[in-house]
């Protein structure tokens, strides 16, 4: 998994070809630590048919923010540079997050 | 799989709060064989929480993490098992009571419900879109996003006060939005948060709604006493602002309706923690109770692990 940063994000995500999942975390972000686990498992289980990448947004503040994240936990999709679906908060579970990505795969 | 073959635990308790938590340890502790299920996170409500101060003996700069940390490590100490999975259907009648997760099945002679409770939203248009693009229930998650933002907050209670100040970290301001003309918060919370320059009042009002395109813009507050409506839009520069929700919880009961005596999704028992339905105990904020706080979480855990030991030595 990829730990990407406001340096690297639009290289990495934005320009990549083919889907792209990025787990917007932060620093002290409780729910968004329970769930890191669980999302390097689905890269292990789904990196060869999906880029997964992660990115601190307490770093990134302004990115996250042009890329209409405010609040935490988020999955995101990207393709061509787009957010095509995310899972935001509560809505971000472990079935919710394993059904979106297999969407993509 | 059969059921004769499946471990029987002595103990299962839904919920790794304190609650759950605190029974995992006196259940543990007293040899039971106990296992803990936590559909996400340990610690519950309080792991969202930057400081907690009131906790009887809890250190300075006490966070719900750290605090969190000490009891889910007391509990394993003591030889809780514990699992992650989310419980979708309960069988809690008879000898042997059954747990159906979305990993797995798992068999008790008692069971603890400790599912705690949720953040109770606003309610109004606009907010559920708008959840984690400027509406949230967790300062500590996203405070950070709003830094030289404005931020209002919803609420007037101890939690809202607590967070508003949290939140004067980040935000250029905090206003908190109540719909009295007082909080209620503890005196000596109000009296630091009338202290503190970053801070301000709405008082007898309430939000509307909650309005932005892929990100909030701007809200309509009302006035409960006049019914005056007022629109407020996010600075031009800033393009949006922050609103946090600390309104109460709503509990996580739905799992258990129509399977034990609830009243208003509040599960009721009596002084020992016991539900209309034998063998089965409820224990923290699920329950009806005058006091939600970790302390008293803690000492329901506590209660209903020993009192499901007296049940299985009485079966």
């Amino acid at each position: 998994m990829l730990e990407v940063t406001k340096e690297t994000f639009e290289a990495e995500v934005l320009g990549a070809e083919g889907y792209v999942f990025v787990d917007f975390y932060g620093d002290g972000c409780v729910p968004c630590a329970a769930l890191m686990p669980f999302v390097h498992e689905m890269a292990d289980k789904y990196g060869d048919k999906l880029k997964f990448t992660s990115l601190n947004t307490t770093k990134a503040r302004r990115l996250a923010i042009g890329q209409k994240v405010l609040g935490l936990p988020v999955m995101a999709i990207y393709k061509n540079g787009e957010k095509v679906e995310e899972v935001v908060k509560e809505d971000a579970t472990k079935e919710n997050i394993e059904n979106m990505i297999k969407k993509y795969i | 799989m059969d059921k004769i073959d499946k471990k029987i635990y002595d103990v299962v308790i839904i919920g790794a709060g304190p609650a759950g938590l605190a029974a995992g340890s006196y259940a543990g502790r007293a040899r039971l064989d106990t296992l803990i299920i936590e559909k996400e996170k340990d610690g519950g409500q309080i792991v969202i929480t930057a400081e907690i101060e009131n906790y009887p003996g809890s250190i300075e700069h006490e966070t719900g993490p750290s605090l969190v940390e000490r009891m889910a490590n007391q509990a394993k100490h003591f030889g809780a098992e514990k699992v992650y999975d989310t419980i979708v259907d309960v069988e809690l009648e008879g000898d042997v009571k059954r747990l159906v997760g979305k990993n797995g099945e798992y068999l008790a002679k008692t069971v603890i419900i400790a599912t705690g409770a949720s953040p109770k939203p606003i309610g109004c248009k606009g907010e559920k879109e708008l959840i984690g693009k400027g509406v949230s229930y967790c300062a500590t998650c996203d405070g950070a996003f709003f830094e030289d933002f404005e931020i209002f907050v919803v609420g007037g209670g101890d939690s809202a006060v607590e967070e508003a100040m949290y939140l004067t970290k980040f935000g250029r301001k905090v206003t908190i939005i109540h719909r009295r003309d007082e909080l209620r918060a503890a005196k000596s919370i109000q009296e630091k948060a009338f202290a503190n320059p970053k801070m301000a009042f709405m008082w007898d009002t309430v939000v509307e709604e909650l309005k932005g395109d892929g990100v909030l813009e701007s809200m309509v507050v009302k006035n409960v006493k006049t019914g005056e409506l007022k629109e407020i839009v996010a600075d031009e520069e800033d393009g949006t602002f922050g609103v946090f929700v600390f309104i109460g919880f709503d509990p996580q009961s739905a799992l258990f309706e129509g399977k034990v005596e609830m009243e208003r999704g509040y599960i009721l028992t009596d002084d020992d923690m016991k539900t209309n339905i034998p063998g089965v105990f409820a224990a923290g904020d699920i329950r009806k109770k005058s006091l939600r706080q970790v302390v008293t979480a803690a000492a329901d855990g506590a209660i209903a692990a020993v009192q499901a030991g007296h049940y299985i030595e009485n079966m």
